[in-house]
């Protein structure tokens, strides 16, 4: 078959063997480390392309993501295809990024979320991106996807439905002091789609500049909540405005979000 | 990791076995169980595929099963398609007048190597607990059942 006709190249590093196989190092960290608990696996349609909508948190180790990656490898098999769509700067991260590479993580483009689409994968994608990732620590229980909507287009463009995925505790894991947008504009990183540089309180280096070195994240604990599918088109009409599905999505996942919260009694313990 | 767990019903070993071999049943005594879709038919039998998943640690861990042997009243065994590789088997023998003894068996391996062999010691305390509630409420189903079907005859 010739590579037009087969899927696209970027598709190929991902790997379910190599998934399978360090699925026990995954359930060993989500398990011991975070006690991690993921929710409504159920929600997410057993077939077809399907736009996991997340809110992004734990700095650049995101474990909430593998602990997610994890449940729905469990859940699904690893033989479903299911991508991530992650920083450019992640993936080219040596040693992590092959391994992310080999998980189905690719870089976030509209182009490339619509090509795993295309090919019926699940996708995960982070709205809030790197600016949501690095929000300060007491802003834990805060969806906040800064007014983008690439994410809305790209469900409505594709007719994909969108699952929200809603995570408490991996910002927790860090404490991030500040994102430092300011300092970053300064230096002038905006031009490699880095907005922040965020100052956090880390194990075992203390406080650090940027998310760039490796880190032990505090031993938090994570839930996720998978919620129910948002068809765009149904719910909106053909034509849906993107202000009002934004405010649908963002708003039905904030409430999700203060449900967990109010869950929590401590930090960090859970 | 090999488990086993035996019980004695007091219930001939038809009864048990009907209420074993009827897939829609499983979810009422089959413990931790999160998933349970059976692909064709609810009367289980060889070739017949369920996907099952069962709540382990931080995941709920399982695989598209298929019954590879079915001998009536006697012995079920299934092995796995895909996901965890697994082995089981429900055994069911006479132990006298209206009484089975009922053995549930289960082999797993998950993926990885060592870590995967440390996985398997620290899941078996979560699904050695699984297993043995599941006889149990397979013994209270279908004795309650008995009972009940006792009382409707006396009635």
């Amino acid at each position: 078959m010739a590579r037009d006709e087969a899927l696209p190249e970027l598709l190929d590093d991902r790997d379910p063997d190599y998934i399978r196989d360090t699925l026990p190092l995954a359930w060993l960290l989500a398990t011991l480390w975070h006690r991690a608990e993921v929710r409504g696996l159920d929600n997410i349609p057993d077939d077809g392309p399907v736009l996991l909508v997340g809110n992004h948190s734990g700095g650049n180790t995101s474990p909430d993501s593998f602990a997610f990656s994890l449940a729905f490898a469990s859940y699904f098999g690893v033989e479903r295809r299911f991508h991530q769509l992650a920083h450019k700067l992640v993936i080219a991260s040596p040693g992590i990024g092959a391994f992310l590479k080999k998980h189905g993580t690719i870089e976030a483009s509209h182009a490339n979320a619509e090509k795993a689409l295309d090919a019926g994968a699940a996708v995960l994608v982070y709205p809030g991106g790197d600016w949501e990732v690095h929000r300060p620590s007491w802003q834990s229980g805060r969806v906040d996807f800064a007014g983008r909507t690439g994410f809305l287009k790209l469900a409505i463009r594709t007719g994909v439905p969108i699952v929200p995925v809603v995570s408490i505790g991996g910002q927790e894991t860090l404490f991030v002091l500040t994102r430092g947008e300011a300092l970053s504009k300064a230096l002038g990183l905006h031009r490699f789609r880095l907005k922040v540089l965020p100052v956090s309180l880390v194990i075992p280096w203390g406080v650090t500049l940027g998310d760039f070195i490796p880190r032990l994240p505090f031993p938090a604990k994570l839930t996720t909540q998978v919620l129910p599918p948002i068809d765009l088109r149904e719910k909106f009409g053909d034509d849906p405005d993107l202000d009002e599905a934004y405010d649908y999505v963002t708003g039905t996942m904030q409430t999700t979000l203060d449900a967990l919260a109010d869950e929590r009694r401590f930090p960090v313990l859970g | 990791m090999r488990l086993e767990e035996c019980i004695e019903i007091r219930a001939p070993r038809d009864e048990v076995w009907d209420f074993i071999a009827d897939a829609d049943n499983h979810p009422l005594f089959m413990a931790g169980l999160t998933r349970w879709d059976v692909k064709k038919g609810k009367h289980l039998k060889k070739g017949s595929r369920i996907d099952m998943r069962m709540s382990v640690g931080s995941a709920q861990v399982g695989s598209l099963i298929e019954v590879v042997e079915c001998d009536a009243p006697a012995d079920m065994a299934w092995t796995s398609v895909t996901g965890i590789d697994q082995r089981g088997r429900w055994r069911l023998r006479e132990r006298g007048d209206n009484c089975t003894k009922v053995s549930l068996r289960l082999a797993y391996q998950a993926p990885g190597g060592i870590l995967g062999w440390v996985v398997d010691q620290i899941a078996a305390r979560d699904v050695r607990r699984n297993v043995r509630r599941s006889v149990e409420a397979l013994k209270e189903q279908v004795e309650s059942g008995v009972e009940r079907a006792r009382v409707r005859r006396a009635g």
